[in-house]
């Protein structure tokens, strides 16, 4: 099998297991997608587009991402709701030995506890990834959002 | 139709001279938003609409809105800021239909009529007609036709305009002592790093109302007591404007990382197993020199200024009907920023927009109190925290600055 194939592959599964961990509210294994210096950061395409480097959330390594997860249960405070992520098949754009580069579609709804549910948002991930097969990681997550207006708020990962 | 009972239609019926009941029907009423599109939007107040820098060169424009009026406000040939209704004023369709661009001119897109910088109407297609059949009248006259203009006036790298002659000045409308503070943060050339747009399921004084209010700030946003990093009673105050419609909140927090401290203090005992895993998030610097290490400034009605730490952002409130409101955040950094201070920026911008640690649950909390007044009838509001009036005070326990906001509205209205 070539290398981009077995990278789609193996991305296809590590974006199936993410989503399921954040659709199954499974938060706090959510960090363990990535690498320990990772990045994960939500930006807006507008932002993107134009060069602006300001994220809605914008994690520097595997702690900050953790801090994101214990605010979400102690902290912050919102109404109960949860995400139905589908995604597409990954774009692998580049495979090397030991990185590789691709993009994902997404759209996510946001299901809340009356029953209301909506397209929440919308995009593309820019991935960097690190590993092979079941060990693959994400070294960067850019969760780039087409439909610049967030509602209400974002607390969940997307 | 009203549910006040009054005649006026809109009109709001007060249970009291003070400002202490603010009446239910206000966030929900059809009438009252009409009425007040025209008497506070369209009336004698600033209201920001854009950057300086974000209009910088000749021709450049950014399309927004004051109040729900569709707004173009355009750098012209000389320097000179314009700003006109982005209306044609032939059928009415919208001149500008991009977030921003450069022009020379502007051309409406349905019958090709087209527009000088200034709003000033140029030339009408086909105005003559083909083969002299057809076209205006003779007694039709260019010159008498524009874009409808607003006054424009910049202060800080801020513009602000507005439809109403009786305005006064700009800094007499915000007022010394909040200009000062406006001063105090946009002290020197700022630098965009980015916009959020955040849409919220409630009427925008809902909003404006939030963002006065200092006395939920350590009630609500729990973050800063969870994780132990904040004090229970920083020192701090409140300056409200003569107008009563501005506004400065500011808090002093001594240190930062002074984990010892806090651990013999009274912060709730249930959260003292928390820190954050990586304290970076809070690191930062006393850039102005005077310890405030939050102020909130607000310029009635829908303009704010935030200091969160280093993380500096002025938002834009805009109603979109009597139930919804758009809020767009424009985070800054400086010129003369360095690489580490950005990077430090924008690890602080966590803590605000649509996801910020400290200012999440303000994009939920006014859709709690539109969703929880359907039906109020005349109930009304109890503000009454630090008394019955809007004078500055040295506490953030009080609800001065919303009852002074409260004021400004009132007299707008003409309540």
């Amino acid at each position: 099998m070539d290398t981009r194939l077995q990278a789609r592959l193996a991305l296809e599964d590590l974006n199936a297991r993410y989503v399921d961990c954040l659709d199954q509210g499974r938060f706090e294994g959510w960090p363990d997608f990535f690498t320990e210096d990772a990045v994960y950061k939500i930006i807006s395409a507008e932002n993107h587009e134009q060069g602006l480097p300001l994220g809605v959330i914008d994690c520097r390594g595997r702690a900050m991402m953790r801090d994101r997860i214990t605010a979400l249960r102690d902290a912050n405070i919102f109404e109960d709701h949860r995400y139905r992520h589908i995604v597409s098949t990954p774009l692998v754009r580049r495979a090397a030995d030991d990185e590789v580069w691709a993009e994902t579609n997404y759209q996510v709804t946001r299901i809340m506890r009356d029953g209301s549910a909506m397209l929440f948002s919308l995009g593309r991930y820019l991935d960097r990834l690190t590993g092979a097969g079941e060990d693959m990681r994400f070294a960067e997550r850019l969760v780039v959002f087409d439909n610049k207006r967030i509602d209400t708020l974002l607390v969940i990962p997307l | 139709m009203p549910t006040d009972g009054s005649n006026e239609s809109g009109a709001v019926r007060w249970p009291r001279a003070d400002n202490t009941r603010v009446p239910y029907h206000i966030f929900d009423d059809g009438e009252v938003h009409a009425r007040e599109q025209a008497r506070v939007f369209q009336g004698p107040c600033w209201q920001f609409v854009c950057l300086a820098q974000e209009v910088a060169g000749p021709g450049e424009w950014k399309n927004t809105f004051v109040g729900e009026t569709p707004v173009v406000v355009v750098r012209d040939e000389t320097g000179g800021l314009n700003a006109f209704e982005n209306r044609c004023v032939h059928k009415g369709a919208l001149v500008c239909l991009a977030d921003r661009g450069r022009a020379e001119h502007f051309t409406c897109v349905y019958h090709n009529w087209t527009y000088d910088l200034a709003g000033r109407l140029k030339s009408v297609a086909f105005r003559r007609g083909v083969k002299g059949i057809g076209g205006m009248e003779d007694s039709f006259r260019l010159e008498d036709h524009r874009l409808r203009p607003l006054r424009v006036r910049e202060l800080c790298g801020l513009v602000f305009a507005t439809f109403d002659d009786d305005a006064g000045e700009l800094e007499d409308y915000i007022g010394p002592e909040i200009t000062a503070r406006l001063r105090r943060v946009l002290n020197r050339p700022t630098r965009i790093l980015g916009y959020h747009s955040q849409y919220l399921a409630n009427n925008w004084k809902l909003y404006i109302e939030n963002v006065k209010d200092t006395y939920h700030a350590g009630l609500l946003h729990l973050f800063f007591a969870t994780f132990k990093l904040n004090r229970l009673a920083s020192e701090g105050g409140v300056v409200v404007s003569e107008c009563g419609g501005n506004h400065a909140s500011y808090s002093r927090r001594r240190t930062i990382h002074a984990d010892a401290e806090y651990d013999s203090s009274t912060l709730r005992a249930a959260r003292d197993d928390y820190a954050l895993a990586d304290p970076r998030l809070l690191d930062s610097v006393d850039e102005f020199g005077d310890g405030i290490n939050v102020q909130i400034l607000t310029i009635f009605p829908n303009f704010v200024l935030q200091q969160v730490e280093n993380s500096i952002a002025v938002r834009q409130v805009l109603p979109k009907g009597t139930e919804e409101t758009e809020l767009l955040w424009t985070v800054l950094g400086y010129e003369d920023d360095d690489e580490d201070m950005t990077e430090m920026r924008l690890r602080q911008a966590n803590l605000i927009g649509p996801a910020g640690y400290v200012s999440l649950e303000d994009g939920a909390v006014g859709g709690f109190v539109q969703r929880g007044v359907k039906g109020a009838g005349d109930a009304a509001s109890v503000i009454e925290m630090g008394g019955a009036g809007d004078a500055s005070q040295e506490s953030r326990v009080t609800e001065a600055s919303v009852r002074g906001f409260w004021r400004a509205w009132r007299r707008m209205m003409g309540d």
